[in-house]
């Protein structure tokens, strides 16, 4: 067995079992640091599949920003010194039998379908083809990925604050 | 050489499991924890066909699209859970129910 196989099982490992404990963990916060693991494990194949633009996004967008996004949300809307704090879960075996059966139907087509295959895109840098794509065939929706992150992070501002400042606003009008 | 196979098999595996996150945990945190695994399942599958096929970089730059998606999400849905919580100190989705007839 090669060295590369090797490790791509490790990564593979690390991803699929780190992403069950976050299913299953029975700490919420347990849960959140189980992710932690699952983005460096998809990171990690992004690497195999010769994205390594890809692969430093997600570092850095899934780990340094959703996941602290979602410890932050862990925190504030639960009281974190209630360390018994249990993950309910409801419907468990029904959910249980239906994904099952789901994922054994996605596994017989990965199996059965004949891809069409061919060698990709040389391995070069990925990194200087998406910024050229980005700003030549896929400008449009780069724009208007842009308006959606500025109206997001204005609406989350807007949600999540206090409202206070808004009324004095108001008031000084 | 790792086959297209396998990174397709990870995927579904991911996207199983966030789809029973989603399916079986009642708070809104952890849904949303499922609904990131299920756009890595996604991400992962584009990457996979755009290395494993003659697509150009187009798998690649869908892939960007979706992290940046996935962030906008997450910054406004965490922003509406914040608020549900302020009012009614808690976050258990089923409990929620106050527009149902």
């Amino acid at each position: 067995m090669e060295l590369s196989t090797i490790v791509f099982y490790l990564f593979a490992a690390v991803t699929v079992g780190s992403a069950a404990a976050v299913v299953f963990a029975s700490r919420l916060i347990y849960a959140v640091f189980a992710l932690l693991f699952t983005f460096f494990g998809v990171a990690g194949l992004y690497v195999f599949l010769d994205a390594d633009f890809l692969a430093g996004a997600q570092v850095l967008i899934y780990v340094g920003g959703i996941l602290i996004l979602l410890l932050f949300g862990v925190m504030l809307t639960n009281r974190i010194y209630d360390l018994n704090l249990l993950a309910e879960r409801v419907q468990f075996l029904p959910s249980v039998v239906v994904v099952g059966a789901g994922f054994a139907l996605l596994v017989l087509v990965i199996m059965k379908t004949a891809w069409p295959l061919s060698e990709g895109p040389s391995a070069a840098s990925s990194t200087a083809e998406i910024g050229k794509s980005l700003m030549t065939t896929y400008v449009l929706p780069f724009e208007a990925a842009g308006m959606l992150l500025l109206a997001a992070l204005l609406g989350a501002s807007m949600l999540a604050g206090t409202g206070k400042g808004q009324e004095e606003d108001e008031g000084e009008l | 050489m790792i086959a297209l196979e396998h990174y397709l098999v990870v995927a579904a595996i991911l996207f199983c499991l966030g789809i029973l996150a989603v399916a079986t945990r009642r708070n809104a945190i952890s849904i949303l924890m499922g609904v990131e695994l299920i756009l890595n399942a996604a991400n992962l599958n584009l990457v996979a066909f755009a290395r494993f096929t003659d697509s150009g970089f187009g798998g690649q730059v869908f892939a960007v699209f979706v992290i940046v998606l996935a962030a906008a999400e997450a910054a406004v849905a965490l922003a509406i859970v914040l608020n549900i919580y302020r009012n009614y100190q808690m976050v258990n989705i089923d409990r929620l129910d106050s527009l149902s007839g």
